[in-house]
């Protein structure tokens, strides 16, 4: 039998029916269509699947759909203004910190809500932000120079 | 994997949750944070009929300063306990574990009494809060009690919670003056578990140790107190030559294994460098 629940998805509001043991990443990607929260470890390992619920950062593969009912869930769609790179992923862009591009979205969701928390970090602070989000192409030099440039840019 | 199939409940008190729990029996299992069940659950090691969330029960997250104490609640996250300005002021030795756990986001999802009731030998939580007389609220169908956490693992992911049973609330009891901690810990990378952890802490007077307890983690089927190196230090002026000695002895009650993460003999050497460090690391914070 499944559950009805409403999920706040990037300022828009969905409504949908999900078993109870769906993870939030399983209806994000399959039940709406918002396939740009990965799934490769699915075991909160690799941060790939990283959302922001409720103002902070969260593997969504470890959160079960039922329990995001009537939250406010931030996906790596909501981050583009309409469409346009916003300043991070501009800056991402521009240093090469993206290769492949699978950790990219999980990596800027985690340095959205770094910089949401604390806009001007030290590197340690960086590292240690991005700590949950694993990159096996960059060796994330470029990606660190990516948000502290932006984060010294000011905002 | 995908989580097995189950039924998902979401009682709305404690006891709601307890009679569920105790009504289903194995066929249930509780979830808080999930960073540990879900993943124990997608690897099928357990298959539950029931979930049963304890999300929906409100002031379940909170860290009360009372008098006797600091209370904290089953619901209140690693991050939430990092963050927290009455632990970094009261307990800051407590304030710094959850900073080397996991990552940000199992922080945030991850509670502090979940990581005690998993019960793995390399609990990070469990050191520095034995270390600190804490105990444990535990409620069940037909009430509560209280468990020093020093007796609260039984073994490798065991416990002495019964049918039914919940860990409420770690109590933490106002520690004495002029007492510090430290907990150190190794990984073989910054979001891992540990290798070897050590916690110590100590309460001086002048400069003598009024009294020092070390917990160690992973070297035994569960967090160990380390009598022996307490008792070679505790009513003593401390000296190099005394912490030198601690560290030998403290190896020497640790009882490790061999296995993936380190070896044995390796983690038996650590526990002699970190209980060292540990100590000369909390006796500057006393000072």
């Amino acid at each position: 039998m499944k559950r009805l629940i409403q999920l706040n998805v990037n300022g828009e509001l969905y409504e949908v029916a999900v078993h109870e043991h769906r993870t939030l990443s399983e209806v994000l990607r399959e039940e709406l269509d918002l396939i740009g929260t990965k799934e490769a470890c699915n075991q909160g390992d690799c941060g790939s699947c990283t959302v922001i619920l409720d103002g902070k950062t969260v593997t969504a593969c470890l959160t079960l759909a039922v329990e995001a009912d009537g939250r406010e869930v931030r996906t790596i769609e909501g981050i583009s203004d309409g469409g346009e790179l916003n300043p991070l992923q501009k800056v991402f862009v521009e240093h090469g910190a993206i290769q492949c591009g699978f950790c990219t979205p999980g990596m800027v969701m985690s340095a959205t809500a770094l910089l949401e928390d604390n806009p001007k970090p030290t590197e340690d602070e960086v590292r240690m932000g991005i700590a949950g989000n694993i990159c096996r192409c960059t060796g994330y030099t470029k990606i660190v120079e990516a948000i502290l440039a932006l984060s010294e840019g000011g905002k | 994997m995908r989580l097995p199939e189950f039924k998902y409940l979401s009682p709305e008190t404690v006891q709601e949750a307890c009679s569920l729990l105790a009504q289903h029996g194995d066929k249930a299992k509780v979830l808080a944070g999930g960073t540990d069940v879900m993943n124990v659950m997608k690897d099928r090691v357990i298959s539950p009929e029931f979930v049963v969330g304890l999300r929906g029960i409100t002031d379940l997250d909170y860290i009360n300063d009372d008098s006797d104490g600091i209370k904290i609640g089953a619901l209140t996250t690693l991050a939430t306990l990092m963050k927290s300005s009455v632990i970094k002021e009261k307990l800051p030795s407590l304030a710094e574990v959850p900073t080397k756990m996991a990552t940000t986001q199992i922080r945030n999802m991850g509670t502090v009494v979940g990581n005690i009731c998993n019960a793995a030998p390399s609990a990070d939580m469990a050191p520095i809060l034995i270390c600190m007389g804490a105990q444990a609220k535990i409620t069940g169908p037909d009430g509560d009690r209280v468990v020093a956490l020093e007796d609260f693992f039984t073994g490798p992911g065991q416990t002495v919670l019964g049918a039914g049973e919940i860990m409420t609330e770690i109590q933490v009891p106002n520690q004495p003056t002029n007492s510090a901690g430290a907990y150190f810990k190794l990984s073989r990378v910054s979001v891992d578990l540990a290798v070897v952890g050590v916690g110590v802490v100590l309460a001086m007077d002048g400069d003598t140790c009024k009294d020092i307890k070390i917990t160690l983690a992973s070297v035994a089927p569960k967090p160990i107190r380390a009598p022996k190196a307490e008792a070679s230090i505790k009513g003593k002026k401390i000296d190099e030559a005394l912490i030198e000695e601690a560290g030998k002895i403290a190896s020497g009650e640790a009882t490790p294994i061999d296995d993936v993460r380190g070896s044995a003999f390796y983690r038996t050497e650590i526990v002699n460098v970190f209980t060292k460090r540990a100590i000369r690391h909390a006796l500057e914070q006393a000072k």
